[in-house]
């Protein structure tokens, strides 16, 4: 891969108490399926993102685990019940043992 | 009269030679889902538990110009309180490689169980939700998806 994966996040910086949020997430990566061929015919080996996680405050919020059949450069959105002032921690992990992590402050008032 | 017997062993084989080239030629390249392999993913999943149909909005485009990047979402209907919320939802292509999509894994703290990503089709094929809910019922969407161009191995 040219770059390491590049996590992007769009969280709102601050929300009214029990007001539903809107998580946006994106991330580079080429997730290599292990079913495409190269030139020389030899399968070019699996290597995805196979799990993506939320948590807030240190508890889980959302998980979900990808299967080759997600897009390249995966995006991922879900919700979010705001009710504390926090950090979210999102995590992507690949299939090759790296963690790539990404931390959102949001305010509550 | 001999002569004849090997001619026509000879074409024979070429002719069967011919079969096993174009046979070789038509067949897939790679070997791809169906229906009784999601079935037998969601059998894995809960045994012989039937989902009922209902609860679930899925989400995909009728027509999928690009099948590298399909967007799906996915939304059930849930109070999503401590005593009653989605659990897990599960997301299915029958006609992929492999049946496998996406498996989601929700909590009361989302409030809502909703959520979208973008995944690669091989072909026009269904797509197959389910969805657990905190009390164990089942439920089940299904969406047709025409794709013009194949995400897989292309």
């Amino acid at each position: 891969m040219a770059n390491a994966p590049t996590p992007r996040v769009r969280v709102p910086a601050a929300a009214k108490a029990g007001e539903m949020i809107e998580i946006k997430t994106l991330i580079s990566h080429e997730m290599e399926s292990g079913q495409r061929k190269d030139s020389s015919g030899k399968v070019v080996p699996r290597k995805i993102i196979n799990k993506f996680s939320a948590t807030f405050n240190g508890k889980p919020v959302f998980e979900a685990d990808w299967n080759p059949a997600i897009s390249a450069n995966p995006y991922q959105s879900f919700f979010y019940k705001a009710s504390e002032t926090g950090e979210f921690t999102f995590t992507w992990k690949d299939d090759d043992g790296s963690e790539y992590t990404a931390k959102n402050k949001l305010t509550v008032g | 009269m001999n002569l004849k017997t090997v001619e026509t062993t000879r074409r024979e084989t070429l002719t069967l030679a011919a079969i096993a080239g174009l046979a070789a030629f038509l067949a897939p390249k790679m070997s791809f889902a169906d229906e009784n392999a999601v079935a037998a993913e969601i059998k894995k999943l809960y045994g012989d538990k039937k989902p009922a149909s209902g609860k679930i909005k899925l989400d995909v485009p009728e027509i999928a110009e690009n099948g590298l990047v399909v967007p799906v979402n996915v939304e059930v209907e849930s109070p999503m309180t401590d005593k009653d919320y989605v659990k897990a939802v599960h997301v299915f292509a029958d006609g992929n490689p492999l049946p496998g999509v996406v498996t989601y894994k929700f909590t009361p703290a989302c409030g809502k169980a909703s959520a979208s990503t973008r995944m690669r089709l091989a072909q026009t094929q269904n797509i197959v939700c389910v969805a657990e809910m905190s009390d164990g019922n089942l439920y089940m969407a299904k969406a047709n998806v025409k794709v013009t161009i194949g995400g897989c191995g292309g």
